[in-house]
């Protein structure tokens, strides 16, 4: 699936650029950046509600497809800056972690890394 | 000049999470016990034990250096150290506006506030083991503003360590050091972070104050010496750090 299906059914607000057209092969929720580090594994969309710029790091790190915030958390302004120059799409919904993680594996997105 | 052994993280009964022990005179006592030089008071969000810390302290020639270990809201535990109270109670102003909620004694613990002679003041009903809504940046600015060093705390740790929180030290984090715990190695963190490297207790109970300490080569146990050693001034600097 690809992330802009994504945007459009979960009506996710994209805040910065990037490639919409990336294929999502799963997805990772958590706020404890060393456990993504640990975690995640590429083309995951990564559901957290942290919106440091760490977060932008840790996306171009591990390859992931992009980011949604929950609770409608905006992205610090250094955030975005940072998403910009490297290509990381953020993406922000209104709705809790538990509810988007949900919409998200309706449509298919799972937690598998194969 | 000589080596000052310094334990510059040590909480008192305020924050919630430390014994009813932790009280003036018993943590002076201690201190004096384990040879340290100089200690820093250093409760979650909060410095209102540390005047009477201080004077404490002043009773036994014990220098205390004031602090707080601030919550940023990515939970990120930052100690700023201050000159005086004056600097100290800037920044408790800033945080206590910032820092939403409030204590639950039965579920978190007390957080009480005692005089020099350990006598109960009272109780501050502040969530002290909260989030305040400074991100990190924003706190460790917000302690320089204050006259203040900023060392990002127990970075080893995965719960509240900047490290486990956002995993790795930001670029250009204008830290003055990083701490780790007794446990880690201070080599292994020297050779990983751009910084220097510190070691204290994190005491909650009195048997573990000085268990972990820094030493430094001082001209006298102030923050501003502490400061010209953690930058390498004028002959001071960070000696060793390690196990008490």
């Amino acid at each position: 699936m690809k992330l802009a299906e994504i945007v459009d059914t979960l009506d996710l607000k994209v805040r910065t650029g990037g490639d919409l057209e990336r294929e999502v092969s799963g997805g990772y929720a958590s706020d404890l950046m060393s456990d993504v580090i640990a975690h995640a594994a590429k083309g995951h969309v990564w559901v957290t509600l942290q919106i440091h710029q760490n977060v932008v790091a840790v996306a171009s790190l591990k390859e992931l497809a992009g980011i949604v915030l929950v609770n409608g958390r905006e992205p610090e302004q250094a955030t975005v800056e940072r998403a910009e120059s490297e290509n990381i799409p953020i993406m922000v919904s209104p709705l809790t972690a538990f509810e988007v993680i949900g919409r998200l594996y309706e449509l298919g997105v799972t937690g598998s890394t194969d | 000049m000589r080596a000052m052994r310094a334990d510059l993280h040590v909480h008192t009964c305020l924050s919630p999470c430390a014994e009813p022990e932790m009280v003036p005179t018993a943590i002076v006592d201690q201190a004096k016990r384990m040879g340290l030089d100089v200690i820093g008071i250093c409760d979650h969000n909060s410095g209102q034990n540390v005047g009477a810390v201080l004077e404490a302290g002043r009773r036994r020639d014990l220098p205390v250096i004031p602090g707080m270990e601030i919550t940023s809201r990515e939970e990120v535990h930052v100690l700023g150290l201050f000159r005086d109270e004056e600097g100290l109670s800037a920044l408790q102003n800033l945080v206590y506006a910032n820092l939403p909620g409030e204590n639950d004694p039965d579920f978190l613990g007390e957080q009480t506030i005692v005089d020099e002679h350990d006598e109960l003041v009272g109780f501050t009903t502040k969530l002290l083991i909260g989030a305040t809504g400074f991100s990190l940046e924003e706190t460790v600015q917000a302690i320089h503003d204050a006259g203040g060093l900023a060392i990002a705390a127990h970075i080893d740790r995965e719960r509240f360590g900047l490290v486990g929180q956002l995993g790795f030290v930001p670029e250009g984090l204008p830290v003055d050091a990083v701490e780790v715990s007794a446990d880690a190695s201070v080599e292994a963190w020297e050779a990983g972070v751009d910084c220097n490297v510190v070691t204290f207790s994190d005491a909650h109970v009195l048997r573990d104050i000085g268990t972990s300490s820094t030493s430094f080569l001082l001209e006298e146990a102030t923050l501003e010496e502490i400061g010209m050693a953690l930058r390498n001034e004028d002959g001071r600097g960070v000696l060793e750090a390690g196990g008490g």
